[in-house]
């Protein structure tokens, strides 16, 4: 390739690896940086040697055939790939990765295709921190991943499609699943059932699991009103609470999460506009229809521009890599623009009815016990952050941050951030958009202090 | 008609600084009112390293120095919370013989302010810092030094003060300056026009910006420390370590976090805003091991800075206005404020109330700009 700083691709799940094979086959050779060992991401993450058979069957044959075709274009050097890769600061004019054997690399970069996709959203349940308890992400990615259940017998809390998908994904798997508890009422999935029909593969996939697990005799509860982790020193049950009666669940593993959370960390270091969205009631890196943010040649894609599944995810990279080719003068066909443009927004039909059938039991998040840990990095209570918000007056959460340790962790915020912006909002009576989240500080992922900086950058 | 509102004092800036001279000014029953654009504590006041050491400091400032000491050990009194001071004693490291002649002539100098260091040969300090790396040139020991918890101490000052019947305006910048009968009038963003018979000019790297509004001239430079934080490690750094050239300070917390700062990020002072720089992190990481090899096995879990004003001499400017009848600078901390901000506080507080203080400012004062400044004073 010729001269000049490389176009970088941050993220390999559906929508790097889609950018990644539009730019190769432009003739681009594209550096693409990813956390993981292989392909795939979380959504397209590949299965397990001798894992795969009847779990695939739910994924379908489109992450299968997206990873190996990027590996094609890896193996032959059509795209220059560095796996195990995590990018931990990114400025205007470089970025900074830790690579596989520790050593921090960094390189200039001519135009960035960001791709940091989603994290799960927990909301702190009595008994959270026990162990046993895993997000359903982690539940799936243990099952696909590494071929092995978390616990003999799961109960799947929370609300959102994962739910639903990872509970069945184990029934085929053969573990047993003490309960299904989902906090969205059946009502709303049924008023959004016609705008789900403009998605019939992701609403044939849902019909699939509620099946699979109806004809293994899973008890299933919706409309659940409290949900509450139980056990000594280990999860050993939970207790569900619906409008009727409390029921309780025997169960040595929980797997929980409510939906997902955007990962604006990459695009906020750049000083992307990031504003709050109502609908959502979260926050979002803005990006124009063609994926361009509003810095120039910065391209945003996958679930941190929109939560719209894997398969939208794969669409976006392709968009934001050719906004990027257009960008660059080169040729783009326009009627192939067009259709992913109607696709797209099939997709955010479909997104947006399912955050109305799934939507975040905000009540439960701002009403949280006292004694219940928000940030466990920290071990900050919900009772803690509301004496802190009381005591100092704080209408702000890197205000509460700073009072109360609260985000100051490992995580850095990304797990509790939302729980303990809508726990001061409710304290302070005030609007979770004011409260506001948490600022995005550099290393994004844990730097290990025995780094030795590769002199002037190796990659690029 | 906007609403007009009268106090004695009003204070530009809710750092350190600003906060400390409210709480000085309202514990002596004087109005007082401190505007800030932000919030208290937004920029380095709340978020700097948290050393507080005597040691190593230009000697015009001991004498100030000495005074905020004091206050440090009865902070948790006057501020009504414990800033999580601790006197954990600095420990200064040599890395050359150059740097080792400097910390013998420092602590020769420093006898004089009645600042005790006990100087250390290597064999000294690994006997009794096992930890730290063979081959240093040798240490110098101030017992009575410490830390506190930046992040916590200007809030405390803030709310201290209000406690105290001094009134802070947060989210709003003072936009015009001048002259009037009773003293100054300010116009404020969204706010009330203010009429004062004093200024105390604590707005940090803004400090000339403001100093100009009020038609007086300052050099200064605008500068970010930068700092960073690892996950918990076992609890073994008691003291704050410092180089005794450019380096590194590195500090640990009873919960097990180690802070280090060192060099700088980048700073725009229009926007306010600034960030770390990685390259800058991974240098201080570097010098960090150099010291206390067992780092290389921390975590860095974040990296920040925060804005502060810089002066050529590497002083604060702290005292009267020389042109300006009524006007207190109190700026340019230069990355060294926090530890002398409280005294710096009761000292503006005496200046303004009583005309003079037993604790000298010698070698701070504005005047030393002098030469350099053309003073035309708003009418």
């Amino acid at each position: 390739m010729s001269g000049g700083p490389p176009v970088v691709i941050v993220g390999a799940g559906p929508a790097g690896m889609a950018a990644a094979a539009t730019l190769a086959e432009a003739g681009l050779r594209p550096m693409v940086l990813d956390k993981f060992p292989g392909p795939g991401g979380q959504g397209w993450r590949a299965p397990a040697v001798g894992g795969s058979g009847p779990l695939a069957s739910l994924d379908g044959e489109d992450a299968r055939r997206a990873r190996e075709r990027f590996l094609e274009l890896a193996r032959s050097g059509r795209i220059d790939w560095y796996p195990e890769t995590t990018v931990i600061d990114l400025t205007r004019e470089r970025l900074w990765a830790v690579g596989p054997s520790g050593e921090v690399d960094s390189t200039a970069w001519s135009r960035l295709v960001l791709c940091p996709g989603a994290i799960e959203r927990i909301v702190p349940l009595p008994g959270w921190t026990l162990p046993g308890v895993y997000t359903l992400g982690g539940a799936q990615t243990a099952l696909k991943g590494q071929a092995c259940a978390l616990g003999r017998r799961i109960a799947f809390l929370g609300t959102g499609p994962l739910l639903w998908l990872a509970a069945a994904q184990h029934v085929i798997g053969g573990v047993e699943v003490a309960v299904v508890a989902d906090t969205a009422r059946l009502q709303g999935l049924l008023v959004s059932f016609p705008a789900l029909l403009a998605n019939r593969h992701r609403l044939g996939l849902g019909l699939r699991c509620v099946r699979v697990l109806r004809r293994a005799r899973v008890p299933v509860l919706r409309g659940v009103r409290a949900l509450a982790i139980l056990g000594q020193g280990h999860v050993e049950g939970v207790r569900v609470t619906t409008r009727r009666r409390e029921w309780s669940f025997a169960c040595d593993a929980v797997a929980t999460s409510f939906g997902l959370v955007r990962q604006l960390q990459l695009p906020d270091l750049l000083d992307v506009p990031i504003r709050f969205d109502r609908e959502s009631e979260s926050w979002l890196a803005e990006v124009d229809d063609a994926h361009r943010t509003a810095v120039p040649g910065v391209y945003l894609a996958g679930d941190a521009a929109g939560i719209r599944g894997a398969t939208a995810a794969a669409l976006t990279g392709e968009r934001a890599a050719l906004s990027l080719l257009e960008d660059l003068g080169r040729p783009v066909d326009a009627a192939r623009c067009v259709r992913l443009r109607k696709q797209l927004q099939r997709h955010a039909r479909c997104a947006r009815a399912l955050g109305r059938a799934f939507p975040l039991p905000s009540a439960l998040e701002a009403e949280i016990a006292d004694d219940t840990i928000v940030c466990r990095c920290e071990a900050v209570t919900a009772g803690a952050l509301r004496e802190a918000a009381r005591a100092f007056e704080v209408d702000e959460i890197n205000r509460a941050k700073a009072l109360t340790r609260c985000g100051m962790g490992r995580c850095q915020g990304r797990f509790c951030g939302p729980t303990a912006a809508r726990v001061l909002a409710r304290a302070r009576g005030i609007d979770l958009e004011a409260a506001g989240r948490l600022r995005t500080q550099p290393p994004i992922e844990p730097l290990p202090a025995h780094v030795r900086p590769v002199e002037g950058g190796s990659m690029a | 008609m906007s609403e007009r509102l009268e106090t004695e004092v009003l204070i530009v800036g809710g750092g350190l600084v600003g906060c400390a001279t409210a709480l000085a000014l309202a514990r002596r029953r004087t109005p007082c009112l401190l505007v800030e654009r932000d919030r208290c504590g937004a920029q380095a006041s709340g978020v700097n390293y948290g050393g507080v050491r005597r040691q190593g400091r230009a000697l015009a400032e001991l004498p100030l120095a000495n005074r905020a000491r004091r206050m440090w050990g009865r902070l948790a009194r006057l501020v009504g919370h414990d800033s999580e001071f601790r006197a954990t004693g600095h420990l200064r490291l040599a890395r050359d013989a150059a740097e080792l002649a400097r910390l013998e002539r420092w602590a020769e100098e420093a006898r004089r302010f009645d600042v005790r260091c006990e100087l250390l040969s290597p064999a000294e300090l690994t006997a009794r810092w096992p930890w730290l790396a063979p081959g240093l040139a040798g240490g110098s020991f101030c017992a009575d030094d410490g830390q506190a918890n930046p992040r916590l101490t200007t809030p405390l000052f803030a709310r201290a003060a209000r406690e105290q019947g001094g009134r802070i305006l947060e989210g709003r910048a003072v936009t015009a300056l001048e002259r009037s009968t009773k003293g100054f009038r300010a116009a404020i963003e969204n706010g009330p026009e203010i009429e004062a018979r004093v200024l105390v000019n604590a707005a940090g790297a803004w400090g000339p910006a403001v100093a100009a509004l009020a038609g007086e001239e300052f050099p200064g430079e605008v500068i970010a420390p930068n700092m960073l934080v690892s996950e918990p490690l076992p609890y073994r750094i008691i003291p704050n370590l410092g180089t005794a050239g450019p380096g590194v300070y590195v500090r640990q917390v009873p919960s097990g976090s180690v802070l280090f700062g060192g060099g700088r990020g980048v700073a725009d002072p229009v926007t306010r805003r600034c960030r770390p720089l990685t390259s800058t992190s991974l240098a201080t990481l570097a010098e960090a091991r150099r010291i206390v090899p067992d780092l290389a096995r921390a975590t860095i879990i974040r990296s920040w800075a925060g804005i502060e004003g810089r002066m050529p001499d590497d002083l604060p400017v702290i005292g009267p206005s020389p042109r300006v009848p009524g006007l207190f600078h109190a700026f340019g901390f230069s990355g060294h404020g926090f530890m002398l901000a409280p005294a710096v506080g009761a000292v503006l507080a005496e200046l303004i109330l009583d005309g003079h203080s037993a604790t000298s400012l010698a070698g701070l004062e504005p005047t030393r700009f002098e030469p350099a400044s053309r003073v035309a004073v708003a009418t």
